[in-house]
């Protein structure tokens, strides 16, 4: 009798994938999502306009984050800052995922000399921390924005290359893989037809959490002055910029951080709120 | 059986000694990529063409990067770091006093950081699903969520600037009583105990909560054995080993950490130093103090490991 209602239930919860906080964690993505989009369009003032005579204004009607150490508008710059922040790190972790999960599914189908030289070499470069890697490289070759996005993919490519190596070896010992290699099928085909289907679903909630820590390390970086360069800001260079109005608990300082805050606990929690079929990891 | 465990330990050494070398490679050729010319730079805009030929020259600036690393390294390994670009000083004495400094920051912070956390992991995991260990999860993603320039901000604008109850700087050379000490140390090392901590936390719970989910625990449970008894009697010896694998995960995380926080705080440590030699281009103090981190951080998740391997009681 109370098996059908059982299930009954179980079907809803799979159709409904998210909870409450999953979806306004998703809400509060693509609301930055859109904003990055159509900054241009909604930004109240000018980002390079004076419009305020006094510098670390408060909020006001017109200005709703106060003004910054020009008197330049901070509403308007976060929600230019945000095509920074975004666009950077979701161009930085599209690479480092592509590579790394095309990479860790070549070496777990190819094993061999070529797995082990990829993994060491891999794992060397994993064994740099990742703040100062970025300080050294991006010192070296510098801060133009593709020279940022090169920098990011590359620190978080082997992070992904484990990741992914790790799920793709599990699914290499299956009977159907043994069925397709016997069927003479070649790696591209192997790799994308018969591995990437079954690790898909675990690899989208590990470029999530990479994604996470990209913003947080090119915000570190802009924060050291060695991110995006002015006349551009992204959020954590706004935060450098108005550092001066910490003493008087300037809106110019807080504000960007929060941004960032938004943005990163809400892809934390959206992750960790996914239903358990896409997040459930066989490896790590 | 002994001899498995002693393998894979040495096996594990090894891969930390091969990835020391990659590693000192990748650091070495990363700096070597620095733009400008540092003999121009040394010598001004003004130098004549011979002056920065003859620095050149004495430098050994001209020799292939493949000589010039393999030289770099011989003089690691008999101690000389070689001289500071910038005020020709030698590496190892800029380096020294430095290097106390930042080993008392993560010194401090890790004799903080561990006991709190280890404290709150256990404890949450004990309580799995109760308000407690739901407010303990939100705060630690919270946390790992942010930036440590965020932290170290809220920090300095609550202590610093509404309770005017700590210098917004850190100056080390004036400690003169633990009152001092206290001034001085306690928002530093507060961004730096968030940080490390809920990383600790997070992994501590999961190691804890993974125990609680074995059959021989369920058997502890059915016995009627109390839930701290379970905790600290049935679960807690088996999670040990990645209890502290993860602590010392965790403190691999100072590393990254400390460049944020010693740049925010002005505070005189290693990774200071090295931030301003990014922006002077001193090549020597670049790599040494980039080696010093790389160094700390291998050592730290290679012990990590070990500690993974030796605890792991199906290899004994």
């Amino acid at each position: 009798m109370t098996n059908p209602t059982s299930s009954g239930r179980l079907n809803m919860r799979l159709g409904y994938r998210f909870n409450l906080v999953g979806v306004s964690a998703l809400g509060i993505i693509l609301l930055w999502a859109g904003v990055a989009l159509f900054a241009p369009q909604i930004i109240p003032h000018s980002v390079g306009e004076i419009v305020d005579a006094d510098y670390f204004g408060p909020m006001s009607r017109d200005l709703w984050f106060g003004s910054d150490y020009l008197g330049r508008d901070i509403f308007s710059r976060i929600l230019m800052g945000a095509r920074y922040t975004l666009g950077i790190s979701l161009a930085a972790v599209s690479i480092a995922c592509f590579s790394g999960v095309a990479l860790g599914m070549t070496a777990a189908v190819a094993g061999g000399w070529c797995d082990s030289l990829l993994s060491r070499f891999l794992d060397a470069l994993n064994s740099i921390p990742s703040k100062l890697f970025g300080l050294v490289v991006v010192a070296a070759v510098g801060s133009s924005i593709p020279a940022l996005i090169a920098t990011l993919s590359v620190i978080y490519t082997p992070g992904a290359y484990r990741f992914a190596r790790a799920l793709a070896v599990n699914v290499n010992t299956m009977d159907f893989m043994v069925v397709a290699r016997i069927r003479g099928e070649r790696l591209p085909y192997l790799i994308a037809s018969e591995i990437l289907p079954n690790i898909l679903g675990p690899v989208l909630a590990d470029l999530g959490l990479r994604f996470v820590f990209i913003v947080l390390l090119l915000s570190g970086l802009s924060f050291l002055g060695l991110g995006v360069q002015p006349p551009y800001a992204d959020w954590g260079a706004l935060v450098r910029e108005n550092i001066g109005g910490l003493p008087f608990g300037a809106p110019a300082v807080i504000f960007p951080s929060l941004a960032i805050a938004s943005l990163t606990i809400s892809v934390n929690l959206l992750i960790d709120n996914l239903p358990r079929r896409i997040r459930d990891r066989s490896a790590e | 059986m002994r001899g498995q465990v002693s393998s894979l330990v040495v096996r594990r050494l090894l891969i930390a000694l091969i990835t020391l070398v990659i590693v000192s490679f990748a650091v070495f050729f990363a700096t070597a990529l620095l733009p400008g010319d540092t003999a121009t730079i040394l010598l001004g805009q003004s130098a004549t063409p011979e002056a920065v030929e003859g620095l050149r020259k004495a430098m050994h600036l001209d020799d292939p990067a493949i000589i010039r690393f393999l030289r770099w390294i011989a003089g690691l390994f008999q101690g000389d770091f070689g001289k500071s670009y910038a005020n020709n000083a030698p590496v190892a004495t800029l380096i020294s006093g430095r290097f106390v400094n930042t080993m008392k920051l993560a010194g401090l912070t890790a004799a903080i950081a561990v006991p709190l956390a280890l404290t709150l992991g256990i404890t949450a995991a004990m309580w799995r699903g109760t308000l407690y260990d739901r407010i303990v999860t939100v705060g630690t993603i919270g946390i790992i969520s942010v930036p440590e320039f965020m932290i170290a901000t809220l920090a300095v604008l609550l202590f610093a600037v509404y309770l005017k109850w700590l210098p917004a700087l850190s100056l080390t050379n004036e400690v003169k009583s633990f009152h001092d000490l206290v001034r001085i140390y306690a928002m530093p090392v507060m961004t730096l105990t968030f940080g490390v901590s809920a990383q600790m936390i997070r992994m501590t719970r999961a190691a804890v909560v993974e125990t609680l989910n074995t059959p021989y625990v369920e058997m502890a449970l059915l016995k009627g054995a109390s839930r701290p008894r379970l905790v600290l009697r049935h679960a807690l010896p088996n999670a040990l080993g990645p209890i502290v694998n993860a602590v010392a995960l965790s403190l691999s995380y100072l590393l990254g950490g400390v460049i944020i926080v010693e740049t925010i705080f002005n505070y005189p440590g290693v990774a200071k130093l090295m931030v301003d030699a990014v922006s002077t281009r001193d090549l020597p103090l670049i790599q040494t103090c980039a080696m010093i981190f790389c160094l700390g951080y291998l050592a730290l998740i290679t012990a990590a490991d070990i500690i993974a391997v030796v605890s792991n009681p199906r290899l004994r």
